[in-house]
């Protein structure tokens, strides 16, 4: 333990990044906790006196069209941003790794098919799939979760299967078969757990695309609806107000946006250099 | 050559199960699952015996097979439907808007691969130094950038600040004349009828929108082309031309380069993925009269055959661009001919 411990901080030092990433996360998850109790004003409390001013003091943001406050709004956003990205992530990884861990384990007609599943998938450009599977299942912040989690799940399944084919003859799989253990119980107790850190790698990456793909799906009028706050409908709502100017409406929750998504991106290397240290590019 | 001919028409019979999938997973898609196209296609307004009319106009009191044997029939013969909002087929709809959004793409596709190339053999030649880092910043930050946010802060800086791009509304501003159209590609079709003008104002209008797609594009390019050159630079054939005291240009590019671009023609057939996809926001923030806006327009007024169509069409694009990737690498890779 004291061996990972000082590795963590290796890598830590090593790559202050990680760190900074790391903190970015820690303040991500304190704003979808206490993002609402923290905002200074109501984010859906319209001022049509103090429409579209420049950031101030009052306001530090700004405030959009309708007067409301732009940093209440991006702060209470986090929570809806972070639950529909981590809810999609979640389904994917949940059903990516069953379906991924049967197929490298099992081969045969299992593998075939979940590989023209995946491939299916695959076939489409990916942010155009979500579009069509959320015109399909109809307007809702639910669809976007499933159209989320549907183009992410062929990533887990190609990891999973690679990670547990690379594992099928090693020597403790077959020391947990000589024990007697069926194949329910091998997967799930042996195999698994060695497997999860290159997955757990996957989804901190996973979470940036996820919200990526959440933000422009609300950002062309799919899901979210307004006056729900969110970040991509934010910045639809200030796109109209860049041409003439007014770039903070835009501008605040893009930028937070941006750096959600960065910051998931770094502790995902950051967590690569921490498991796997072969794998540091 | 009749080899390289089979390999083409090989890679072309493997692209059809793909090509099967997506229109399944279409015709699923728009049609077998939960909701009612018949309600929608009515109107909101309309009575139940209405509704059934037009379920039966439709077909859509068929059994699910039956219908899938016409939609394929439909399929044969170009149709796609109708769309409600333009009252046109969607098939003329498409067609006529198809050029704008490939020209957007190939434009983005065309800038990203000048810069990501160079930069990534520039990252490989000096890891470590300062280009290093600075390509792996902007790989990183590229990946994480919003497109639609990219766009943006594009026109605020270049049109609202600098005054440099015209305004982000379409292919063309009002007072320039559409040449008539020939590949429809403006600035193709301009240069053809010899309107420099024109041709100017075509390219101040794609300049933002194939920016921004480049950039979003640039990062997993460059990335690439990094890693894959370091490889190469490190493997022995390099070692050994460099030992024979070639110069430094032809081990780089005829030595490395060429065996590196390899992985690289891989890499695109993901960044083609993102690029479609992106392609859709960038059309909607610079108002670009491409299939992505319509299919937009078409999402927001519940209008499904043309979301039907768009998808179809991106669909088959990219199966397309990735077989055109794949005959590519066979004619780049003398190993890949001599496998098949």
């Amino acid at each position: 333990m004291t061996a990972t411990l000082r590795h963590i901080r290796y890598v830590l030092a090593e790559n202050p990044v990680t760190g900074v990433a790391f903190g970015g996360f820690l303040l991500i998850l304190l704003l979808a906790l206490a993002g609402p109790a923290l905002a200074p004003y109501d984010p859906l409390a319209s001022d049509t006196a103090a429409a579209l001013q420049p950031p101030s003091w009052a306001h530090w943001f700004g405030t959009d069209h309708l007067g409301r406050d732009i940093l209440s709004r991006v702060m209470v956003a986090t929570r809806l941003d972070v639950q529909i990205s981590l809810a999609a992530v979640a389904l994917s990884f949940a059903f990516g790794s069953v379906a991924g861990v049967c197929a490298g384990w099992f081969g045969g007609t299992v593998e075939r098919v979940l590989s023209r599943l995946v491939d299916t998938i695959m076939a489409f450009p990916l942010f155009v799939l979500a579009m069509g599977v959320v015109a399909a299942l109809g307007n809702t912040v639910g669809n976007i979760v499933v159209a989320t989690a549907i183009i992410n799940f062929p990533f887990y399944v190609r990891m999973a299967r690679a990670e547990t084919n690379a594992r099928r003859e090693a020597g403790f799989i077959e020391a947990a078969r000589l024990g007697g253990n069926g194949d329910a119980r091998i997967l799930g107790f042996h195999l698994f757990p060695n497997i999860l850190p290159p997955m757990m790698v996957q989804v901190s990456l996973n979470m940036g695309y996820a919200i990526l793909n959440a933000a422009g799906l609300s950002f062309i009028g799919l899901g979210v609806r307004p006056p729900t706050p969110e970040w991509g409908i934010m910045v639809a709502e200030g796109a109209s107000y860049i041409v003439s100017g007014e770039w903070w409406v835009a501008l605040f929750p893009g930028t937070v946006l941006m750096l959600a998504v960065f910051c998931f991106n770094l502790l995902g290397d950051g967590l690569r250099d921490i498991i796997d240290p072969r794998r540091r590019t | 050559m009749p080899r390289t001919l089979r390999l083409i028409l090989r890679r072309l019979l493997s692209a059809l199960p793909s090509v099967a999938a997506v229109v399944v997973v279409t015709f699923v898609l728009t049609r077998a699952l939960p909701g009612d196209p018949a309600a929608y296609f009515a109107g909101p307004a309309a009575t139940p015996q209405a509704v059934e009319e037009v379920r039966k106009r439709l077909g859509l009191d068929r059994s699910l097979p039956e219908q899938f044997l016409s939609y394929l029939g439909e399929l044969a013969r170009g149709e796609m439907g109708t769309s409600l909002t333009t009252g046109q087929p969607v098939r003329d709809d498409i067609l006529a808007r198809l050029p704008a959004s490939l020209e957007l793409t190939l434009a983005g596709l065309l800038l990203a691969v000048t810069v990501a190339i160079p930069l990534g053999v520039a990252a490989a030649t000096r890891p470590g130094s300062w280009i290093d880092h600075s390509a792996r910043v902007v790989s990183t930050a590229g990946v994480s950038l919003p497109v639609f946010f990219t766009g943006l802060l594009l026109v605020y800086v270049f049109y609202y600040l600098l005054g440099w791009a015209p305004a982000p509304m379409g292919r063309l501003d009002l007072f320039a004349t559409t040449p008539p159209t020939v590949t429809g590609f403006l600035l193709i079709d301009s240069l053809l009828a010899g309107e420099g003008a024109t041709f100017r104002a075509a390219a101040a209008q794609l300049a933002l929108p194939a920016l921004t797609l480049g950039l979003f594009s640039v990062a997993p390019l460059a990335r690439m082309t990094r890693a894959s050159m370091l490889g190469v630079l490190s493997s022995d054939f390099v070692r050994t031309a460099r030992a024979s005291g070639l110069s430094r240009s032809t081990v780089l590019v005829t030595y490395a380069l060429r065996n590196a671009l390899l992985p690289v023609v891989t890499t695109l057939g993901m960044v083609f993925s993102f690029l479609l996809g992106a392609n859709v926001l960038v059309e909607k923030v610079f108002s670009w009269p491409g299939i992505g806006s319509y299919a937009i327009e078409a999402l927001v007024a519940s209008d499904y055959a043309p979301v039907q169509g768009f998808i179809l069409t991106m669909a088959v694009m990219y199966v397309g661009l990735n077989l055109l990737v794949d005959v590519l690498y066979g004619i780049i890779d003398p190993r890949v001919r001599i496998e098949a």
